[in-house]
């Protein structure tokens, strides 16, 4: 990282296979256990370490069966303001995306830096937030051919429009709808990115202003320190709002699929 | 921007251990334990709102046994005023019935007194009637020493008394 004294704001998101696995392989595709898959067990462990914690069923809950009921209740209510009552059989899929990706963006902040170990947020990979977006998106398709039949492709023609607006209306409400998996995907992606260079880019300022001399260590590095402050918590907010996003608007492509419009 | 430079070395180990760990959190955490969790949470609301539901029906109760009571308890007191009226006037009426019939003895017995007073008075007062004419005729017979007769005498004590 350090070679040449340049901090590379990029390396953080650089995938190393662990442990020797590099080659691992399945049908032919390399599948080595990964930094980046290490976080995604490490996101599945902790997401089952706290669900465990909300099965003790007891009619008066303690804190952390409540905090447990508090989640799957915010997602139940979030699926019934968005798709209605028959939006209650998603709870399962939208839980486990909002608290994987929950998970992921908040691990991936962790300051593990400090005790030698670096942290890395899967969520700043478009091929791991793609995975999730086409998932999404293929339940809606389905869901939509399931329910509706050929019926779903009404979705593109909106209530109400004249029947010689239909030929233009439709290219582009479908094209319009066929580039959601790429929005879902890419706004988690590029909002981790960012919001992790703009971290590493400060914390750069700090190391290289220090080593340039106390004046400049002084002035614009405790600065730039100040700033981190402030933007690792702004990223807290980032990291809780965009897992929202991803599963809201889930929610809301699924009201598209369950009820058209 | 290793998201992109590694893209042909990493997406299928990305998306394996995404599928992976993903489709483990969705069927182990997702389909068997956030139902049972949700199902708790349920289960609490719906006692919550049955325990409230029965509160209300028991205030509903309450209100009815009160207002049933307080029907019952007008009845009662309209019931032993009329009685206690009844007692009054029936009483009354024979505390009448007894002082007529006291009044009715006490007047007899005053007005056989007031005869024997004035039988009594008239017998004094014809002796005193005697007394005073002998007494009248002494004093003449002494004075004059005149006879007078003894009628005389009488009228003479009758116009004195009369005119006291």
């Amino acid at each position: 990282m350090a070679e040449s004294g340049k901090i590379d704001p990029m390396h953080q998101f650089a995938i190393e296979p662990l442990f020797g696995t590099d080659h691992w392989s399945l049908g032919g595709f390399n599948i080595a256990f990964t930094n980046s898959a290490l976080y995604m067990v490490l996101a599945a462990v902790v997401l089952w370490i706290f669900v465990i914690g909300g099965m003790k069923r007891e009619l008066v809950p303690g804190r952390w069966q409540m905090a447990v009921e508090y989640m799957t209740g915010f997602i139940k209510n979030l699926l019934i303001s968005n798709v209605g009552e028959g939006g209650k059989k998603y709870i399962p899929y939208v839980f486990s995306l909002f608290m994987f990706i929950l998970l992921a963006n908040l691990l991936g902040l962790l300051p593990l830096g400090l005790i030698g170990m670096h942290p890395f947020t899967f969520t700043s990979h478009f091929t791991a937030t793609g995975v999730l977006a086409i998932m999404s998106f293929s339940i809606v398709l389905i869901v939509g051919f399931w329910k509706h039949g050929l019926h779903f492709f009404s979705l593109f023609v909106p209530h109400g429009t004249p029947l010689a607006m239909i030929p233009v209306i439709f290219p582009i409400e479908l094209i319009s709808f066929m580039v959601r998996p790429f929005s879902l995907g890419l706004r988690l992606f590029v909002a981790m990115t960012a919001g992790h260079v703009l971290l590493k880019v400060l914390a750069g300022f700090v190391i290289n202003s220090s080593n340039a001399g106390i004046g400049y260590g002084l002035t614009v590095g405790s600065a730039s320190f100040v700033l981190m402050i402030g933007i690792s918590a702004l990223e807290m907010l980032v990291a809780v709002i965009q897992a929202y996003v991803f599963a809201l608007l889930t929610s809301v492509y699924l009201n598209d699929a369950e009820n058209l419009h | 921007m290793p998201q992109i430079a590694q893209i042909a070395d990493t997406y299928s180990s990305q998306i394996f251990w995404l599928l992976l760990t993903f489709g483990l959190v969705f069927f182990v955490i997702g389909l068997g334990m956030v139902p049972k969790v949700q199902g708790t949470a349920d289960a609490r609301d719906a006692k919550i709102s049955g325990d409230l539901d029965a509160a209300k029906a028991a205030f509903a109760r309450a209100d009815e046994a009160e207002a049933d009571y307080r029907v019952r308890d007008a009845g009662n007191r309209a019931a032993a005023q009329a009685t206690l009226a009844k007692a009054k006037s029936d009483a009354a009426k024979a505390t009448e019935v007894k002082l007529a019939a006291a009044d009715a003895v006490v007047a007899d017995k005053i007005a056989a007194a007031e005869a024997r007073i004035k039988g009594a008075s008239e017998a004094a007062m014809a002796e005193i009637e005697t007394v005073a004419a002998d007494a009248a005729r002494d004093m003449v017979a002494r004075i004059s020493g005149v006879e007078a007769s003894d009628d005389a005498a009488r009228n003479a004590v009758k116009a004195a008394l009369a005119h006291g």
